[in-house]
């Protein structure tokens, strides 16, 4: 059914404040859905030397962007930065399994009703295509305003390179591997964490992390939990405006028909944000209240806090990811150390101590330098980012509850003036 | 008042009486409420307010009547309007009295021959508006253990003549509710009106108050009673026949009522009751109904469809009422999370600004709870009730045709008692004859009256279906209103909160 799915994209959802500028801009300006995978177009915009043009465009998987993540967390260089968090996989397949249940079924429910869930379906499907697509942008753009990562050659190779990067998904060895070394890493960093710190500011920032991220986590899922549940309640209202629809057809030109199909007009646009009704007839009560219903759109008010929540609870993750290969630096330079002085202790191979004690030390202050600012420039964009959302969402829900009010009082007043 | 004094014709009667053009009803009239010649009203409590009151509740085919509140003399194209607009050839209307072609008009052309007692109490409400209110309230549990039950407290206000006071009150309890209604069910059902049906009874529900279980499901139950109760009282004294019933009236005055025990859930009476339901279901499939009248085929029809999509109605709105309280717990449980956050996070301003959106929530919770309780209140147990009134009108239309199969059997009887006094001629048996012939005179008379009840109880239905009607739409539109305004009120607390919340979120800095 929803073999090929193409999307203009308006400007993007954005959950993290960035400055971009003229020397490097990059956006996903389409993208395809086809069967089992999508196909984002990377578009570029850039006034640096090493490109060969100054406007691009490639074609890019999914596996891709996750390719070109790992190589910024597997390069050393990088340690001392907050690697800005992977999207997440495109995931459709809830939305194509209620799809094909929904064809299945075509034969046992009316016409009304198939056009109306699959009008629901595909747009719930788009909704969930146009979050991915923004969270595939979102990562590309961090990388992009980032002033180091920018400067990446893999980076530069993504963007550019217009054949196919050959980058295959982990097979079952390497993602049994990647789990281990998962296993192995949080233990460690429990190990680490547990190191106390000279640095106040660090060892500050390791505790609010910590709990920041816990919370984070538990505000999500009940975000989740809360939207579920307003879908649910969502789905019952529409059930019950189609079926005062139905009665109302029952008893057509009576009163009855006529109060119940205000009623369902009412119920339809209460649906907060999902159900958009194309056309009002405030002033004709007789006819037609409800016009096309505009296929569904997600309640954006819910969507933003959840996503805002989902993005940051990944973000604080990376920070944290940073912090433990700081810690962990500074637990190998304790180390080197102490290595160095028994070395001295007993004269034995002191050179090498030496070389690698010096190594130590200068990972540590490398990394602990751009972690500082990495840091509080996190800080910066997290506050800047809530803010923004919070705004936003306080100014959406006050425009719905204004229109529906408007909604219900001019109903009211048509109703009760019939008396 | 011709009409009103007679007793229910036969219709040929009537035609002639019609054809012989006696002016039985005085000049067009405005006020449609003066006039004691009006014709029986449908719904005394209606205010008239002329065509446009009309144009509001009447069904499509009344809508003809909308205009009719001008002028109508009784000039052949009107009245053949008029009488060309009953939709059953057998029953032909009698134009009905110009003061009344006002609002009521619709019902009026259906509504000609009804009981004498009937036209008189319609005449003396015909002025006043219906002025009767009863409130349920006050529940309070008597006795202890598996005997105990609750009283409620059923208070009317009134200024009919028919109540001795004003404004009294009396103390009932469950079953006398049921007792009640089951005496109006054998009195009234079986000639065809319309008796709402009580509260049903919960053998779950009432184990808990009575084992005295002081939460919050056993509250909610007693509430839900105490609504039900309420309801089903102004229903039942909102039909005007029903209200001068003086078994209503002793319910509603006397401050001792017999105990009703033949509604116990399982006592014999019940389960007599059982039984006779099970022996009707049978029955009515077995009958089949020669249905020469096109409006009862049709509005049966119409019953069933509401029937089963009110059901599905009921059902849904249940559901939300659970999903509503289901998103309640979930905001709770956000807005904490949400506090648990603004407290870690360090920004002193967004911190605060986190805190408040957890309070916003909070009190967005509270709104969904209060929510939920009105699409219950309002809607869910509107619905239960029409579920089961329309299980009464079905069952209405159920007796019309036991009726008609009474008949049917008097009738075929009567011809076979026909064709044996035929054979009698023949022999030579004059007491035997004279005997067939007695009988037969007896099961003429039996035909004649079961015809008449036919007739009478088709005429009943109609009427009481149409008041149906009526009461329905005000039902719901009052509902609809009720239910709107709490909308209202939800979305201008919604506003007041972000408003609130609007200026410390831009504060974060």
């Amino acid at each position: 059914m929803m073999g090929y799915l193409s999307v203009s994209l308006q400007p993007r959802a954005v959950n993290v404040d960035l400055q971009t500028d003229a020397t490097l801009q990059v956006d996903i300006s389409d993208a395809l859905s086809e069967r089992d995978k999508v196909k984002f177009t990377v578009h570029t915009k850039s006034t640096l030397p090493n490109f060969k043009q100054s406007e691009f465009s490639v074609v890019r998987q999914h596996e891709e962007f996750i390719w070109l993540h790992d190589s910024f967390v597997e390069n050393e260089d990088y340690a001392g930065y907050i690697i800005p968090p992977a999207p997440p996989r495109p995931d459709f397949d809830a939305s194509r399994e209620k799809l094909q249940k929904l064809g299945e079924g075509e034969g046992s429910m009316t016409k009304e009703e198939f056009t109306k869930m699959k009008q629901e379906l595909e747009a719930e499907y788009l909704a969930i295509f146009k979050k991915t697509v923004a969270m595939h942008e979102v990562f590309l753009c961090r990388v992009a305003a980032h002033p180091v990562l920018r400067k990446d050659l893999n980076f530069h190779v993504f963007l550019e390179y217009n054949q196919d990067l050959s980058v295959r998904g982990k097979n079952k060895k390497e993602k049994l591997e990647d789990f281990f070394k998962n296993v192995v890493k949080s233990a460690d960093g429990v190990l680490v964490a547990g190191v106390k710190d000279v640095d106040d500011f660090f060892e500050h920032e390791k505790t609010f992390l910590l709990e920041y991220h816990n919370r984070v986590k538990d505000a999500s899922a009940k975000s989740d939990r809360m939207i579920r549940s307003h879908k649910n309640a969502a789905d019952d209202i529409n059930r019950i405006a189609s079926f005062f629809l139905k009665v109302s057809e029952l008893f057509e030109k009576t009163r009855v028909s006529t109060l119940l199909r205000w009623l369902c007009f009412v119920l339809f646009h209460l649906i907060p944000a999902q159900v958009k009704v194309e056309q009002l007839l405030m002033t004709d009560v007789s006819s037609h209240l409800l016009q096309k219903i505009e296929a569904r759109v997600a309640a954006d008010e819910d969507l933003k806090l959840a996503d805002l929540l989902k993005y940051y609870l990944r973000e604080s993750q990376a920070a944290k990811d940073l912090l433990y290969r700081r810690g962990r630096a500074l637990v190998d330079y304790e180390n080197a150390n102490k290595a160095l002085d028994k070395a001295r202790a007993k004269n034995r191979d002191v050179l090498q101590a030496e070389t690698s004690q010096q190594l130590c030390c200068h990972k540590f202050e490398k990394i602990s330098e751009s972690a500082k600012q990495e840091l509080i420039d996190f800080k910066t964009r997290r506050v800047a980012a809530f803010r923004k959302n919070l705004v936003e969402l306080a100014e959406l829900e006050l425009k719905h509850a204004k229109g529906n009010l408007q909604l219900l009082q001019s109903c009211l007043s048509v109703l009760k003036g019939d008396t | 008042m011709a009409d009103t004094a007679r007793d229910p014709p036969p219709e040929q009667t009537d035609f002639q009486e019609l054809e012989d053009g006696e002016d039985l009803f005085p000049e067009p009239a405005a006020a449609p409420e003066s006039g004691p010649a009006s014709l029986p009203a449908e719904d005394v409590s209606t205010n008239s307010n002329g065509p446009k009151q009309d144009s509001l509740f009447d069904d499509d085919p009344e809508d003809l009547f909308a205009e009719a509140t001008e002028e109508v003399s009784l000039d052949s194209p009107e009245r053949d309007v008029l009488l060309s607009d009953g939709p059953s050839p057998a029953i032909t209307p009698i134009t009905p009295p110009t003061s009344v072609i006002t609002p009521r008009i619709g019902h009026a052309h259906d509504d000609m021959f009804t009981h004498s007692s009937f036209d008189e109490i319609e005449e003396e409400e015909g002025g006043d508006s219906f002025d009767i209110h009863i409130a349920v309230s006050d529940p309070e549990k008597v006795g202890d253990g598996m005997n105990a039950y609750m009283a409620y407290k059923v208070t009317t206000k009134t200024s009919l003549s028919v109540f001795k006071q004003g404004e009294f009150s009396v103390k009932r309890r469950f079953s006398d509710f049921l007792g009640l209604h089951s005496k109006l069910a054998s009195k009234y059902l079986h000639v065809g009106y319309i008796v709402p049906p009580a509260p049903e009874k919960s053998i779950v529900g009432m184990t808990k108050v009575k084992v005295g279980k002081e939460d919050q499901s056993s509250n909610e139950f007693v509430e839900k009673r105490r609504s039900a109760l309420e309801r089903y009282l102004m229903r039942t004294v909102k039909h005007p026949v029903l209200l001068k019933d003086p078994d209503v009236l002793q319910f509603l005055e006397s401050s001792e009522l017999p105990r009703a025990v033949s509604t116990q859930a399982l006592s014999s009476a019940g389960l007599l009751r059982m039984v006779n339901k099970a022996a009707d279901a049978v029955n009515k499939m077995t009958i089949k109904m020669n249905e020469s009248d096109a409006w009862f085929e049709e509005k049966q029809q119409q019953f069933e469809n509401l029937d089963i999509q009110l059901r599905k109605l009921h059902a849904s709105v249940e559901s939300l009422v659970c999903h509503r309280k289901e998103l309640s717990v979930n905001t709770a449980l956000f807005a904490k999370s949400a506090a648990m956050l603004g407290n870690s996070e360090d920004h002193t301003a967004l911190s605060r600004a986190l805190s408040q959106l957890a309070e916003v929530e909070e009190k967005i919770d509270q709104l969904h709870q209060d929510q939920a309780n009105a699409d219950f209140y309002l809607f869910s147990e509107l619905l239960g009730d029409y579920v089961r009134l329309i299980t009464a009108v079905k069952g209405v239309f159920d007796h019309r045709m036991k009726t008609w199969q009474k008949w049917q059997d008097s009738q075929m009887l009567l011809q076979k008692k026909r064709e044996a006094e035929a054979k009698l001629q023949f022999t030579n048996k004059p007491d035997k004859l004279q005997q067939a012939k007695d009988e037969i005179k007896e099961l003429e008379g039996k035909v004649q009256q079961g015809e008449r009840d036919f007739e009478q109880i088709s005429k009943t239905i109609r009427k009481e279906v149409s008041r149906f009607e009526k009461e329905r739409v005000k039902d719901f539109k009052s509902v609809i209103i009720k239910y709107l305004e709490s909308l209202v009120q939800t979305q201008q607390q919604l506003i007041k909160y972000w408003e609130a919340f609007l200026p410390e979120a831009k504060a974060i800095s």
